[in-house]
């Protein structure tokens, strides 16, 4: 038997969800406004943010910058997530609670700490800044979501069915490649989809990071001082928004497949989103 | 898939194997030798490492010490995928990405047998399974027992020297469990492979078994046939485990060729069956069958041993009659099926009565 939550705590979820979407819903309304200044009331309908985006060069570079490092960094991190969260699932070693607990913790080191430790560590290195730097850093912000992810996917997986591959003449690698990797896959793409779309946000890291080959994030950052071209900022976020939304949404939905095929038995929501 | 029936060829042979996990001892020193052609069982409850020891046969654990020999050669520290047994996993383990023919042909694709053949060999193993037709069935749209018989098809298929077959019918509702013990038995006759299961219910291993193994604590306590091991149990703790035992403490009185005489308490002097191990004096425990018991309902009616006794309980299930019977301050459990009491009405409880029993119903146990 449910009961109805008082009527006051549903008037608090409304007002919640209002808070979170209200300045997200706002970039489409400005993104589509025939006006160089972002106040209400609208103006009218234009695509002309839209066609200057199209126009401005700096910008496709660093578009270029931003997919670069976030493809990069969506491979190294899963891959990385990928020998963690194995040898996680299947092996006992010493301290492994620990050494597992340490790999999870940049999942809340304030990103302002990293970006710092990464900067002096790498000036002392005497590397240059540039997108592979970033790609550093990125790597290391998004492999204990990676790892988080498929974690949930190795540890669902039935030991018996290696055994029983084994068992049926196969070796280790083609255990691997036949019966592993096929139930794992849904994981994994959530793990490349999740770690990209967190690298294309990521800005402070990238901020102090970058050097010269500037990333999507820094450049809307350094835009701002420009309130001309605001709107077209606005237009860049929607577009932005709807990609990240759709790649969470992809993610998510690869991740419950995961969890369906290596045949969970917990009806488990046990990954980040919920 | 025929194969050739029973022979006296040995087709595994483990020497004095150990195996320890951390600090505990799953097996202590086991040796059994199990031949060709065999309905082989490992019984016992959960922890007295039966699992282990199939585990070993199948490879997925190595001793610490002794060997494993499978056909003649020395398997010990061969991998899985290079032994000639093949095992039905307890969770089934079907591979959940793959249809059952799929399944099925696991294991020939890797030995790249022509896509015909495979084909051929899959219909084969799953008509055997009764399975026809259910090649193009995803995974999980499969029941729990048909599940098994993929996992036993898939097995079967690699026309294995054994079959190992690890508590497969544990997952399954009893009745299905009761039809798959037969059916497990008819399979096996017909494609004559030795097959070792591993199993906590003694009612399997009786029923399926040419031979079983009972183990407790890491070692074996008894191999025989399930009518030894039923009629013949050498320690108390195997009588308790197959099937129900009285258990009533004795000390010798005289030790003969032909009869021991026991001071049995609370009964006075009970005369078995002669023993060569034991001696005049010592104590031990005598375990006593409830069906052994017959109640002497006529004064003429005899047996070898007679004592009277009053009945304490007494639960009528038609075709058996469970009694309750106090011998002196002994209780005693007694099962007297309905032939032996054709026209007899069941006795309440606070009835007095005779009871017998003849010497060989009864077993003289150590410990």
């Amino acid at each position: 038997m449910s009961s109805k939550p008082p009527k006051s705590l549903f008037t608090y979820a409304v007002f919640y969800l209002i808070f979170l979407y209200a300045p997200v819903m706002l970039l489409p309304l400005f993104a589509f406004n025939d006006s160089a200044i972002i106040a209400l009331p609208l103006s009218g309908f234009t695509l002309h943010w839209f066609g200057l985006l199209w126009e401005t060069k700096a910008l496709h570079e660093a578009l270029y910058n931003s997919l670069l490092i976030a493809v990069i960094t969506a491979v190294g991190s899963t891959t990385l997530g990928i020998f963690a969260a194995r040898a996680a699932a299947r092996y006992e070693f010493p301290g492994k609670r620990g050494i597992v607990g340490f790999i999870m913790v940049p999942l809340v080191l304030p990103e302002i700490i990293v970006g710092v430790a990464l900067i002096v560590v790498l000036i002392q290195l005497g590397l240059s800044l540039s997108a592979w730097t970033v790609i550093i850093g990125h790597v290391l912000i998004c492999t204990p979501f990676s790892i988080a992810i498929l974690q949930s996917a190795f540890n669902n997986m039935d030991r018996s069915l290696e055994e029983a591959s084994m068992d049926l003449g196969e070796n280790k690698l083609g255990t691997f490649f036949r019966v592993i990797l096929p139930l794992v896959t849904p994981g994994i793409i959530s793990s490349l989809l999740i770690s990209f779309t967190i690298s294309l946000d990521e800005f402070i890291i990238a901020f102090f990071l970058t050097g010269t080959d500037v990333t999507l994030p820094v450049y809307i950052w350094g835009q701002l001082r420009f309130p001309a071209r605001l709107p077209a900022i606005m237009a860049l976020g929607f577009l932005m928004v709807s990609l990240s939304f759709f790649l969470l949404l992809t993610a998510e939905y690869f991740r419950r497949r995961a969890n369906r095929l290596t045949g969970g038995h917990s009806q488990s929501n046990d990954g980040i989103f919920q | 898939m025929k194969r050739p029936q029973k022979t006296n060829k040995q087709i595994i042979n483990i020497k004095g194997v150990e195996k320890q996990f951390g600090d505990v001892t799953a097996l202590n020193g086991v040796s059994l030798t199990i031949k060709e052609g065999e309905f082989f069982s490992l019984l016992g409850p959960s922890g007295c490492g039966k699992t282990t020891l199939l585990r070993m046969i199948s490879g997925f654990d190595s001793p610490n010490l002794g060997s494993v020999y499978i056909d003649g050669s020395d398997m010990t520290n061969v991998p899985p995928n290079q032994r000639p047994t093949n095992m039905v996993f307890q969770s089934y383990a079907i591979f959940p990405h793959l249809n059952v023919a799929e399944n099925v042909g696991y294991g020939l694709k890797k030995q790249k047998l022509p896509k015909d053949e495979i084909k051929l060999r899959v219909e084969e193993a799953l008509a055997l399974v009764d399975l026809e037709g259910y090649g193009a069935r995803e995974a999980h749209a499969l029941s729990g027992g048909q599940r098994q018989r993929v996992a036993l098809a898939r097995a079967l298929i690699m026309k294995p020297k054994v079959l190992l077959l690890d508590e497969p019918l544990s997952a399954l509702d009893k009745k299905l469990r009761e039809t798959m013990q037969g059916e497990l038995r008819k399979l096996q006759r017909t494609v004559g492979i030795t097959f070792v299961l591993v199993t906590h219910d003694q009612e399997e291993a009786l029923t399926m078994s040419d031979r079983i193994a009972v183990m407790f604590d890491g070692k074996i306590a008894q191999l025989d046939t399930p009518e030894g091991l039923y009629k013949r149990p050498k320690t108390k703790r195997v009588a308790s485990f197959i099937g129900v035992m009285n258990f009533i403490p004795a000390k010798v009185i005289a030790s003969t060729k032909t009869k021991l005489s026991l001071d049995v308490e609370a009964l006075g002097k009970v005369d078995v069956g002669a023993s060569d191990t034991i001696k005049s004096g010592e104590k031990i425990t005598v375990g006593i069958r409830p069906e052994m018991l017959t109640i002497l309902y006529e004064e003429t009616d005899d047996a070898d041993n007679v004592f009277s006794g009053i009945i304490v309980s007494a639960s009528y299930y038609g075709d058996m009659t469970y009694y309750e019977v106090e011998l002196g301050n002994t209780a005693i459990r007694a099962t007297v099926s309905m032939r032996n009491t054709a026209g007899r009405p069941v006795l309440r409880a606070g009835t007095e009565t005779r009871i017998g029993w003849g010497y060989e119903s009864i077993t003289v146990l150590d410990g």
